[in-house]
């Protein structure tokens, strides 16, 4: 089946790409880049670095703008898919949804008005087994920006190791936070992983932070031989 | 001894991508709660496989999802199983199919009050629950059947009689994990 990917470059569209990869075509990569930082739908910091990754993978790269209001920001959605379907062919969307039904039923609406399938393969799984996936099949992933409360600056820009996976899973205790930052605890961004012919290396990046909410901005990287 | 759950896998294909969100959280809650598990497609279930087993989930599928239908006589050994089994979505589509009910176009999607209306192992007593559905189909209740759930349309769960056979309409891995564990330790 020819599949598109909801693709923010973060972890979860990373890995639901790989995984659909093991039996299907995938098409193109499918990334909303909103103006909105605090978008409900659209994971912001680097959205704009999906090109690179895109060109590490060799897959063909749609990027669609939206202003990012609440329910308008679906519209454009929409309009992305309807476009993926109608340049790629695409006959079905895979995104990386994990426990948000918010995010889900959204997408699955979209497909259903569009006759189109649509695919999710992290579907409530466990979150710090599905972390620690991550590290076993060769996906290397930094935090890129942090929005909760205990969460300090020294997570921006780290690699996720199985330290700090230990210590997600104390917060989930703890703080009741979900691990894999669904929540919008986290966000992330993939340097290199099984479907990736080329890694990313970051050369330069900028950090903010105050107030246990910060990002970690690329602002050049480039590809290198792995 | 512990019990041994058979998960039939209704999706369009064996080891499709959609066995990670249909039959896999599944086999992870149950398998986390103590009761080992075995997936299955559903073209490959016979009676040898089926009596390994002491219990039966009958998975769901895709939206866009319905090869199922058209192989309603794969699940003809469903009429002489002799063991707990529980159909979610597809799957209590296809036992109402099975033992002469319909599938009738019933669409929804997202999380729905649910008003159980009857009292039974599987559910508990009556009262609101919040459920997470995910279907283009329903399906009407078969002779025999009690409703156990939903008032209007379609039933949104039933049993055979006071047979350990049910049918829920909404995903039980989907906030409401206790229906399996429930299910398990009937």
């Amino acid at each position: 089946m020819k599949l598109g990917v909801l693709f923010s470059g973060g972890k979860d569209s990373v890995f639901a790409c790989w995984r659909a990869r093991e039996k299907n075509d995938i098409a193109c990569l499918i990334t909303v880049v909103s103006e909105n930082a605090d978008s409900y739908m659209f994971h912001t910091p680097n959205i704009r670095c999906t090109k690179l990754q895109a060109e590490a993978m060799g897959i063909p790269l749609l990027s669609w703008p939206t202003r990012g209001e609440k329910e308008a920001e679906l519209e454009d959605l929409m309009a992305a898919v309807a476009a993926a379907r109608d340049q790629y062919g695409i006959q079905g969307v895979v995104t990386g949804a994990i426990e948000s039904v918010y995010q889900a039923v959204r997408v699955q609406r979209i497909c259903r008005c569009l006759d189109l399938w649509c695919f999710n393969p992290l579907w409530q799984i466990n979150q710090i087994d599905y972390l620690r996936q991550l590290r076993s099949f060769g996906f290397r992933v930094i935090i890129s920006g942090v929005y909760a409360y205990p969460f300090e600056e020294s997570w921006l820009g780290a690699e996720l190791t199985e330290e700090r996976i230990q210590s997600l899973a104390g917060l989930q205790e703890k703080y009741k936070i979900n691990p894999s930052g669904e929540g919008g605890e986290l966000e992330t961004f993939v340097l290199d992983g099984p479907l990736f012919k080329k890694k990313i290396e970051i050369l330069k990046a900028s950090l903010s932070y105050a107030y246990y909410r910060g990002q970690y901005i690329i602002e050049e990287m480039r590809l290198v031989e792995k | 001894m512990i019990c041994r759950i058979l998960l039939a896998d209704l999706c369009y294909k064996k080891n499709s991508l959609s066995r990670f969100e249909f039959v896999h959280p599944i086999r992870e809650i149950l398998e986390r709660s103590g009761f080992p598990c075995k997936i299955c497609h559903y073209l490959e279930v016979t009676d040898n496989v089926l009596a390994s087993y002491d219990k039966v989930i009958l998975c769901g599928t895709a939206l866009k999802d319905n090869a199922y239908m058209e192989q309603i006589e794969s699940f003809s050994w469903l009429k002489d199983l002799n063991k707990p089994t529980l159909g979610i979505c597809a799957g209590m589509q296809v036992i109402s199919a099975s033992f002469g009910g319909s599938i009738v176009p019933q669409p929804a999607i997202g999380l729905n009050m649910i008003e159980i209306i009857r009292s039974s192992p599987l559910l508990g007593e009556p009262r609101q629950i919040e459920g997470y559905h995910l279907h283009n189909f329903a399906a009407t209740l078969p002779e025999g059947f009690l409703r156990l759930a939903g008032r209007n349309d379609a039933p949104v769960a039933f049993q055979r009689g006071t047979l350990p056979l049910y049918g829920i309409l909404f995903h039980p891995e989907v906030r409401n994990r206790w229906i399996l564990e429930r299910f398990a330790n009937l």
